[in-house]
């Protein structure tokens, strides 16, 4: 390649690059500095061995910020009329094009070192499966990013027409919604990770056995029952700080906004910030998530179903999709509705429930899922010890009302109706979900009977569709309803298949 | 709504079958599924003396319940399994236990592959998979007549082509 400097239309990343790198890498060179400077005084004295570090240090931060140079230098890209193209490559030139048309999403990032510099990572995707559809310029200014954002997604020949239109911004955080943090699934995963990550730890540096010690010295005077009580509540108040302080990276400066063009952008992040657009042509329907104890305190979460959102490994850990995180239910209404531009969200909609075979359906399955283990155990309490017996009691007692419970809030939860532009289903009792999806987004159905459904006159009508997770069911409804809903959501595709016949004929 | 009008509503069977053919085919399978664990058995158990009975029993019980799958069930899956395509959807119905309905139409179908494994270029058969922008929307017709499914994927090819649009 020639030094030369590129013509007008070509741009280059932020040379700044080049110092986050630097920045980085020492970041990192630190923490290994210190345990490798104390291996070292095993053999050489203190200022040698600081000395031997320091130089280690300077060359591998050197070869990084000199390799991070060479990429700056060899990356450039353009926004043609056509397409977006991007040359980059360490070794090897790679150039790649993306046909503007085909610009889906145009993400922002900025960890805490690129913001203190005013920089922003910017991802161009077309929403296709594999890294080969993204474009990264890591890193541009924020001025630059913010130009590239509105270039690559202002089409106003895209806007959709009519509805309730409200432009600007849709909501913003209400720092009382961190209520709904600790009752997510998140606290106690961390909690458990908390105290895994202890043990770990403690077993690098060979004092585990020292762990265990001391914990047990602190208890010696209390009862084990208490013992694993304090160590669960113990796991869990770090969990919950844990979910807290997650819940604050995520969420801070939370503000969702319909910009002029029609795309809904989510901006939020606290050391970390995230900017998401979704173009308002792509979005499918929302779906509204209710984990189970979010749901007991009355808050919703909101999700886009939307074609073409970035599918690969990064953006599914970071909520992409999520418009809104949990906040109270009315609040999720209006949003969903705000989004949809729709007067009532159609995920409030009044919803057809299932017939009664279908609770039936539930409470076998919870009990036979409760019921299995405690049969094995009674069978090895019979063969083996009594004690066993006691336990599958005790397991048995416990365990079968909160069955019963789940099972009939998960047949509380199936429901399914149309609504104006929209197909409602709802489902699921530990995430109960209420997915409403654009009819017209509709490209098939699926509907499955198995012989049990085909006997209780069930059967599970699923749409499926390009955007979201693909394909949204309405489970064990009433066989005849439920076909019928299928062939109203999407008039004349169901229809030429379908036989109507007199009741009891 | 049905239950105001006193109605049943049913999804009728699609109109074709398969081609007979498939019943071969299936047997064809079925025979060599069998015979991966059973023919290794039966060497062994020809070789090896002392254990030679408790080599051969499970080879004559897989063989005999294999041999016993190959012939009856195939004649069963074959009234099961049925397909249709219309000049707007194409229409499959799969399974026995498990029934399953899949409709996908002709406007939103992406892709159309034919493929014939070295067992079905031996029948002279042929599947047809047809897909659409859903992950889960992929409609599979195995077991046609290798004409039928080079006509079939030409005139889905021709119709989804003359349709407008992104099929999302």
């Amino acid at each position: 390649m020639s030094t030369v400097a590129p013509p007008a239309d070509w741009r280059r990343l932020d040379p700044r690059t080049v110092l986050v790198t630097a920045l980085v890498v020492a970041g990192v060179v630190a923490g290994a500095a210190v345990p490798l400077t104390l291996g070292l005084t095993r053999w050489f004295s203190l200022p040698v061995a600081v000395l031997q570090v320091l130089a280690g240090a300077v060359l591998v931060i050197g070869v990084a910020a000199g390799a991070d140079r060479v990429r700056w230098h060899r990356t450039r890209y353009r926004i043609g009329q056509e397409h977006v193209d991007l040359h980059t490559g360490l070794l090897l030139v790679k150039r790649r094009s993306l046909a503007r048309d085909r610009v889906r999403t145009v993400d922002l990032t900025a960890n805490p070192m690129l913001r203190l510099l005013g920089l922003v990572t910017v991802r161009i995707g077309t929403g296709e499966q594999g890294s080969e559809s993204t474009l990264e310029l890591d890193p541009v200014t924020r001025a630059e990013g913010e130009r590239l954002r509105r270039l690559l997604l202002d089409r106003a020949a895209t806007t959709p027409a009519g509805g309730v239109h409200h432009e600007g911004e849709l909501a913003v955080l209400d720092p009382r919604w961190i209520r709904y943090a600790p009752v997510s699934f998140v606290a106690p995963m961390l909690g458990g990770a908390a105290a895994g990550a202890v043990m770990q730890v403690s077993e690098w540096v060979g004092a585990q056995g020292q762990v265990i010690e001391w914990v047990g010295d602190r208890f010696r005077e209390t009862p084990l029952l208490w013992t694993i009580i304090a160590l669960v509540l113990a796991a869990l108040v770090a969990g919950v700080v844990g979910a807290l302080g997650l819940w604050i990276e995520m969420w801070w400066n939370y503000r969702l906004e319909r910009e002029p063009g029609g795309t809904l952008r989510v901006r939020r992040g606290l050391f970390t910030s995230r900017s998401i657009s979704v173009e308002e042509a792509r979005l499918r329907g929302v779906d509204l998530v209710e984990p189970l104890g979010v749901r007991l305190l009355g808050a919703a979460r909101l999700d886009a179903i939307t074609t073409g959102l970035a599918k690969d490994h990064e953006a599914r850990n970071a909520d992409h999709n999520t418009l809104l995180p949990a906040a109270p239910r009315t609040r999720a209404d209006t949003v969903a509705a705000d989004v949809l531009r729709e007067a009532d969200t159609p995920t409030g909609a009044t919803l057809t429930p299932h017939p009664r075979a279908a609770r039936g359906r539930r409470l076998r399955w919870s009990l036979a899922a409760v019921l299995g283990p405690v049969l094995i155990l009674t069978l090895l309490g019979a063969l083996l010890t009594p004690v066993l017996l006691w336990i599958a009691l005790g397991c048995a007692v416990a365990a079968v009302p909160v069955a019963v419970m789940l099972a009939l809030d998960a047949y509380r939860a199936l429901g399914h109706a149309l609504s104006g532009r929209y197909l409602v289903t709802r489902s699921g009792t530990l995430r109960r979900s209420t997915a409403a999806l654009e009819r017209a987004g509709v490209i098939g159905w699926t509907v499955k009977q198995s012989v049990f459904q085909r006997r209780a006159g069930l059967l599970s009508v699923t749409a499926t569709t390009a955007a979201g997770g693909g394909a949204y069911t309405a489970y064990d409804t009433d066989a005849s309803e439920g076909l019928t809903f299928a062939a109203e959501a999407v008039p004349g595709l169901l229809e030429p298949f379908l036989e109507r016949s007199p009741r009891g004929a | 709504m049905p239950q105001g009008e006193g109605e049943t509503v049913r999804l009728r069977p699609p109109r074709n079958t398969l081609n007979e053919r498939a019943v071969g085919w299936w047997r064809a399978q079925w025979l060599l599924m069998t015979a991966v664990p059973v023919v290794p058995l039966a060497v062994l158990g020809a070789l090896i003396e002392p254990a030679r009975f408790w080599l051969l029993l499970p080879a004559a019980v897989l063989a005999a319940a294999g041999t016993a799958t190959a012939v009856l069930f195939p004649l069963w899956w074959f009234r099961t399994h049925r397909w249709e395509v219309t000049e707007d959807a194409v229409y499959v119905l799969t399974g026995f236990f498990w029934q399953e309905w899949r409709i996908a139409p002709m406007s939103r179908i992406q892709t159309v592959d034919t493929v014939r494994g070295p067992l079905e270029q031996l029948f002279r058969l042929a599947t047809v998979t047809v897909t659409t922008a859903s992950a889960k929307g992929a409609v599979r017709i195995e077991g046609l007549d290798h004409e039928v499914a080079a006509d079939l994927a030409e005139r889905l090819t021709r119709i989804t082509r003359d349709t407008p649009g992104d099929a999302t």
